[in-house]
């Protein structure tokens, strides 16, 4: 389905659907390992990136659902080192977006991801309900949904001492507007 | 003369030293900011890793408030923000269906006209020309300049600087009177956004990036992004845990060492808010790299 830009019937391989949502084609990787090679924490990584592109190229549920289950998505820091050395340009970070959506969406999310899941949830509710990020509530958001309570504990009081750390959210006049927007987005893919 | 400021989060909260910076060197320079009225924050990386219209939403008021102000220019000094905020525009000016449909959701009309800047771009345009009758007291220190991903990343739509070994930073700071290294690990990321879900990750990353300055005989490490700064900088505890060693190199804000170098105070820079002391000694003549301690000692290798 390499031509997909001409036929009408839908690929609905997870390829087929990065490729419908993100318009970036994994088939245009050669398997070069210039990606793994500069990513800084492939070593922590269950796959390395050029391996999630082999995986998504062959088109096999079994490797998709690797893909999709994988620690590899939810480690990744978007540091753009890799689209950055492509040769072939594949926008390898913008793909990662995708799949992490995707596997949330399919309730596949590595169980050792949860934690930087809920932190992301935290920071998002943080901005939902003020319209911008309040650092201690995030924090003590993330402790609540991961249970870490102690974790950075010995940082508040260096913070408080430096001014660093505010106990009052800031929330703006436009917090309507910024809810609505939350409310607004489309949390489906592309069909 | 009034220029238009996206402070971002961080700035508020925990780069708060970093804001005291910006708008110090600002003062000293006549220049004032307007904020983005009412701004909110641009999403960061939960927003791309967990939605994309959401990503691409919270910008996009930002900007359109901006314009709507009238602001032109946009000086966006955390380099997360930055990223977000030229990202967007980016993608929603290549993009109608899309741009119309992140209005939609806004419910504010999109063009797409702000010159957003990073603050090095600032630097560059409203103050390196007038700093040569300026400077009081020269940085002489040997130095790192620390780009990290989000200020040259992705190149092909930030178009800023040389992606692999960019050379803004340093020009700036030879400006000043420091000599700016050459060293390996200018743009590799400090892992960011995993700060406090991954701290172990960012430890080792970030201590990566302080040993070898630290071994090619850098005094400081100069950054330009809040995030860069906080694992850096408030991260030095679990760092030096995860190495098994004692860092002590200062990582010191772009705006901070311009600030000293035309006679701001240590106080007014907002040094006495970093977690990693810095303590300077007071030097004559120009920074030269000991030899000595560019020897990497071979005990210290990756955990």
């Amino acid at each position: 389905m390499s031509s997909g830009a001409h036929h009408h019937e839908v690929d609905n391989s997870l390829a087929g659907k990065v490729r419908h949502n993100t318009q970036l084609n994994a088939q245009r990787c050669y398997q070069c390992g210039k990606c793994s090679a500069g990513c800084p924490l492939a070593a922590d990584m269950d796959y390395p990136p050029s391996m999630i592109l082999r995986m998504l190229q062959t088109g096999d549920p079994v490797f998709e659902e690797k893909i999709l289950r994988s620690y590899t998505i939810w480690l990744c820091l978007s540091c753009e080192m890799c689209i950055q050395r492509c040769p072939m340009e594949v926008d390898i970070p913008v793909m990662m977006d995708y799949l992490r959506q995707e596997s949330i969406r399919r309730k596949m999310v590595n169980p050792k991801a949860k934690n930087i899941v809920s932190f992301h949830k935290s920071f998002l509710d943080s901005i939902k309900y003020t319209g911008r990020l309040f650092e201690f509530g995030l924090v003590v958001d993330y402790k609540m949904r991961s249970w870490k309570m102690f974790q950075d504990i010995t940082l508040m009081p260096g913070m408080i001492s430096r001014g660093k750390l505010h106990f009052i959210p800031e929330r703006i006049k436009g917090i309507k507007n910024v809810s609505n927007i939350f409310t607004k987005v489309s949390k489906e893919d592309k069909k | 003369m009034k220029i238009g400021l996206y402070p971002g989060c961080s700035l508020n909260g925990s780069a708060r030293d970093y804001n005291e910076s910006v708008f110090a060197l600002a003062k000293a320079f006549d220049i004032e900011f307007e904020q983005v009225p009412d701004w909110n924050c641009c999403g960061a990386t939960a927003a791309h890793n967990m939605n994309k219209e959401l990503s691409l939403s919270l910008p996009a008021r930002i900007l359109a408030l901006a314009e709507k102000h009238g602001l032109a220019d946009v000086v966006v000094p955390c380099a997360a923000c930055y990223s977000r905020l030229a990202v967007t525009q980016h993608e929603l000016l290549h993009d109608p269906v899309l741009r119309n449909r992140v209005s939609e959701i806004i419910g504010m009309e999109f063009k797409g006209t702000t010159n957003i800047m990073n603050v090095i771009q600032f630097v560059d345009k409203f103050i390196v020309d007038k700093l040569e009758g300026k400077i009081t007291k020269k940085f002489n220190y040997n130095v790192a300049c620390y780009y990290g991903c989000l200020m040259v990343r992705p190149a092909k739509i930030l178009k800023y600087d040389r992606p692999e070994d960019p050379q803004s930073m340093d020009v700036v700071m030879r400006k000043i009177g420091a000599n700016s290294l050459d060293w390996g690990y200018k743009v590799e990321c400090c892992g960011a956004g995993l700060s406090v879900s991954k701290t172990d990750m960012v430890s080792k990353l970030s201590g990566k990036i302080i040993e070898d300055a630290t071994y090619r005989g850098a005094e400081a490490i100069i950054v330009a992004c809040p995030m860069c700064h906080s694992n850096l900088d408030m991260r030095r505890g679990d760092i030096n845990n995860y190495w098994k060693n004692k860092f002590t190199i200062p990582v010191i804000y772009l705006t901070q060492a311009i600030g000293l170098a035309v006679g701001l105070t240590e106080k007014e820079v907002g040094f006495k808010r970093h977690f990693v002391a810095v303590n300077l000694p007071e030097k004559k003549d120009e920074p030269v790299v000991d030899k000595k301690v560019k020897e990497k000692p071979k005990e210290v290798t990756s955990a």
